[in-house]
C-alpha cells in the first residue's frame, strides 16, 4: 500500500512534464516557419513577423554572459578544489551557494543599479552582467566537484616530473576534467537561457535587430512573456512557438555538448 | 558520489607552495629531478604565486558580488527605509500616487504561495526520491531521473505560459468547483473562480521546486548507510517499515534541508508566479483570490515605477527578499550538510 503510494507519487511527478512539453509542441508548431526564425516582430495586429531578433539577442546575451561567468566561475572552482581546503575556502563555498540561491530578479536589480543607472539607458551589457553573475556559482561549484574527481596520483605524477603547480593544474588537471567542466558550463547555460526576470530592466527588449552591446536587445524568454500577456490570439500563438524554439535550443545545446563530450569521456578517470 | 572523499587532495601544497624557503630550493637542486639554477626555480615559484593569486581573485569576486548586491540594494532603498522605517514591513497600503507604500500584502502573498507549493511538492518529492532509490528497477532509474531533471530545465516563463493557458482554465473548470463544493466551509476555497490566483501560483511553484527537493532528498537518502537498512530488514521489518524506520528517520534533517532549499527557490520564483497569481496587493483568506508576491511586484512594476520613493520601495522589497532567501538557504545548507557530511551538495549528472 505504502509502496504503491510512493510509486504513484513518482508517476504523478512525470505528468506535468509531459503535459507541458506536449502543449508546447502542439501549440508551438502552428506558427513555426522560416519567417518566424528570421524576421523581426510585426506591429500588433498585423499578420506574420517573427522573433529572429530575439533569437539572435538571446544567443548574444549568452555569449557575453559567458565572457563574465566562465572565467570567473572556473577560476573560483579551481580555487575551491586546489587551494580551498581551508576556512577561507569554506567561506567562498558557502557564499557561492548563497549566490546560487539569490532570486534572479534581485540580481537583475543589482545589474540595473550597477550598469543601467550610470549609463542612463538599458543595454545588452547590463543583461549580460546579470546573466554572467548567475553563471558563476553554478560553474564554480560544479567545476570544483569535477576537479575533485581527478585522481590525486595524476597531480602527484605531474608535480613529480618537476612541472610547476600552475602548469599541472592548467595542462593536467583541467584537461583531464575538461568534459566535466564543459558540462558545468552547459548546466549554467541551461539555467540562464530561460531567464527573463533579470532581463526585464537590463536588456529590456527591442523590436528591431540590434547587435550593439550598448543598446537594448530583445531576448526569447522576455518576448514570450510580453506576447503571453497581450490579449491577442496571434500573439499567444507566437509565444507558444517561441517557447518551442527556446526549449529546443536548450535541449539541443545541452545534449549536443553532452554527446560530444561524452564520447571524449573523462580522460584517465574511469 | 561516494567515491569523492577518497580522491580529495590531501594537501599537495607541501610540494610546491613553500619552496620559497631557501633550504627547500637547495634540496631540490641536490635531488636534481630537473636540473635548474636558482633563478629558474624562483621564476617557477613566482609563476605559481601569480596563478594562485589569480584564482584567489576569482574566489574573492564571488564574495564581492554578494557584498555588492547587498550594498546596492541597501543603497538604492535608503529613501524608502528612512521614510517608512520598520512600518514598511507591516503596512497594507500600496499607493503609488500618494507615494505611500507597505509591503505586507506582498510578504503575505510570497509566504502563502510558497507554503502552498511546499505542501504539494514535498510529499511528491519524497515519494519520487524513495521510488528512485529503493523501488525503481535499475533500467528505469536513469530515464526517470532524466525526466525529473528536464522538469528543472524548463524556463520559468514557459511554466507561466502554460499556467495562463492550460493550468488556470483547468483549475477553473474542474478543480475549483470541486474544492468549493466540498471544502468551501473552510473559507479557503470560496469566492469567484478565476482559475488564476493564489492556488494557481501554488501549483505552478510546486511543479517548479519538485526537481530540486527530489534530487537532494535522493542524495540524502543515498547517504544513509546500507548497514542501517540491513539491520532493519534483519530484525524482520517489511520493506516499508525499513524505509520508514531506517531510511526516512536517518535522512530526516536532510529532507528537511531539501524542503527549506525548495522554499528558498519558491520565495524567489518570479516570472511564472507573476503570470498566474493575478497581481493584486490584497490579503484575502480564499486561495481562489488573486495575490501578489515580492518578486512579482518587483518584476511587474519596476520598469514603470515613476518617482524615487516608488523605485526605492521596490528596491526595499528586493532587499527583504534577498535577506529572506539568504537566511533560508543558509539554514538549508546546514541541514543538508548534517546528513551528507560535506559530500558535494549537488549531484553531478
Amino acid at each position: 500500500m505504502a509502496l504503491g503510494l510512493i510509486t504513484l507519487a513518482a508517476l504523478i511527478v512525470t505528468v506535468p512534464l509531459f503535459l507541458i512539453l506536449a502543449t508546447v509542441v502542439v501549440r508551438g508548431l502552428g506558427a513555426l516557419n522560416w519567417a518566424f526564425l528570421t524576421q523581426i516582430p510585426k506591429p500588433i495586429g498585423e499578420e506574420g513577423g517573427g522573433m529572429g531578433n530575439a533569437i539572435a539577442g538571446s544567443i548574444l546575451l549568452l555569449g557575453y554572459a559567458s565572457l563574465i561567468g566562465v572565467p570567473l566561475g572556473i577560476g573560483a572552482g579551481v580555487f575551491l578544489a586546489e587551494y580551498g581546503r581551508n576556512k577561507f575556502g569554506n567561506v567562498v563555498r558557502f557564499t557561492a551557494d548563497a549566490l546560487n540561491g539569490v532570486p534572479s530578479v534581485v540580481i537583475g536589480m543589482t545589474a540595473w543599479a550597477l550598469v543601467v543607472v550610470p549609463q542612463k539607458h538599458f543595454s545588452m551589457l547590463a543583461g549580460s552582467v546579470a546573466l554572467g553573475i548567475m553563471m558563476i556559482p553554478v560553474i564554480s561549484r560544479t567545476t570544483e566537484e569535477v576537479l575533485l574527481l581527478v585522481p590525486q596520483s595524476i597531480r602527484e605524477a605531474a608535480l613529480g616530473l618537476g612541472i610547476p603547480k600552475w602548469r599541472t593544474i592548467l595542462s593536467v588537471v583541467l584537461r583531464t576534467a575538461s568534459a566535466g567542466i564543459v558540462t558545468s558550463i552547459m548546466l549554467a547555460f541551461a539555467r540562464i537561457a530561460g531567464e527573463s526576470a533579470p532581463l526585464m530592466f537590463t536588456a529590456f527588449g527591442n523590436e528591431f535587430w540590434s547587435m550593439n552591446p550598448n543598446q537594448p536587445v530583445a531576448s526569447l524568454p522576455l518576448q514570450i512573456y510580453k506576447y503571453a500577456i497581450q490579449p491577442y490570439e496571434q500573439a499567444h500563438a507566437q509565444a507558444w512557438t517561441a517557447a518551442l524554439v527556446l526549449i529546443s535550443m536548450i535541449v539541443v545545446t545541452v545534449t549536443f555538448f553532452r554527446f560530444i563530450v561524452g564520447r571524449r569521456a573523462i580522460k584517465g578517470v574511469s | 558520489m561516494q567515491t569523492v572523499p577518497e580522491h580529495r587532495p590531501s594537501r599537495n601544497s607541501e610540494v610546491s607552495e613553500e619552496p620559497s624557503a631557501p633550504d627547500t630550493v637547495v634540496t631540490r637542486e641536490k635531488l636534481a629531478v630537473v636540473p635548474k639554477n636558482r633563478a629558474a626555480v624562483r621564476e617557477k615559484v613566482f609563476a605559481d604565486q601569480i596563478f594562485r593569486g589569480l584564482v584567489i581573485l576569482c574566489a574573492l569576486a564571488v564574495l564581492a558580488i554578494v557584498g555588492l548586491i547587498f550594498f546596492e540594494l541597501v543603497n538604492q532603498s535608503h529613501l524608502s527605509i528612512s521614510k517608512f522605517g520598520f512600518k514598511f514591513l507591516i503596512k497594507q497600503i500600496w499607493d503609488p500616487v500618494a507615494e505611500d507604500f507597505g509591503a505586507l500584502p506582498f510578504i503575505y502573498g510570497t509566504v502563502v504561495s510558497s507554503l502552498l507549493g511546499l505542501i504539494i511538492a514535498v510529499p511528491l518529492s519524497i515519494g519520487t526520491a524513495l521510488f528512485l532509490t529503493e523501488i525503481c528497477p535499475r533500467r528505469l532509474r536513469a530515464v526517470l531521473s532524466l525526466l525529473v531533471e528536464l522538469l528543472a530545465a524548463i524556463p520559468s516563463v514557459i511554466y507561466g505560459l502554460w499556467g495562463i493557458f492550460v493550468l488556470a482554465p483547468f483549475l477553473r473548470v474542474y478543480v475549483q468547483p470541486f474544492l468549493a463544493r466540498y471544502f468551501g466551509w473552510t473559507g479557503l476555497f470560496s469566492g469567484p473562480k478565476y482559475g488564476w490566483g493564489m492556488l494557481a501560483a501554488g501549483v505552478i511553484i510546486s511543479i517548479m521546486i519538485l526537481p530540486i527537493i527530489a534530487s537532494i532528498t535522493r542524495e540524502v537518502i543515498t547517504a544513509v548507510p546500507r548497514v542501517q537498512r540491513e539491520a532493519a530488514l534483519a530484525l524482520g521489518a517489511t520493506k516499508w517499515e525499513m524505509l520508514r524506520m531506517a531510511v526516512l528517520r536517518n535522512a530526516r534533517p536532510g529532507i528537511f534541508g531539501a524542503t527549506i532549499l525548495g522554499l528558498g527557490r519558491a520565495l524567489g520564483e518570479t516570472m511564472a508566479v507573476t503570470m498566474v497569481i493575478g497581481n493584486r496587493p490584497e490579503i484575502a483568506r480564499s486561495l481562489f483570490a488573486p495575490g501578489y508576491t515580492l518578486a512579482s511586484a518587483v518584476a511587474n512594476e519596476f520598469t514603470e515605477a515613476v518617482g524615487n520613493t516608488y523605485l526605492s520601495a521596490l528596491m526595499e522589497m528586493a532587499l527583504v527578499l534577498f535577506v529572506i532567501t539568504l537566511i533560508v538557504n543558509a539554514l538549508a545548507g546546514l541541514l543538508v550538510w548534517s546528513v551528507t557530511r560535506g559530500m558535494p551538495a549537488r549531484a553531478l549528472a
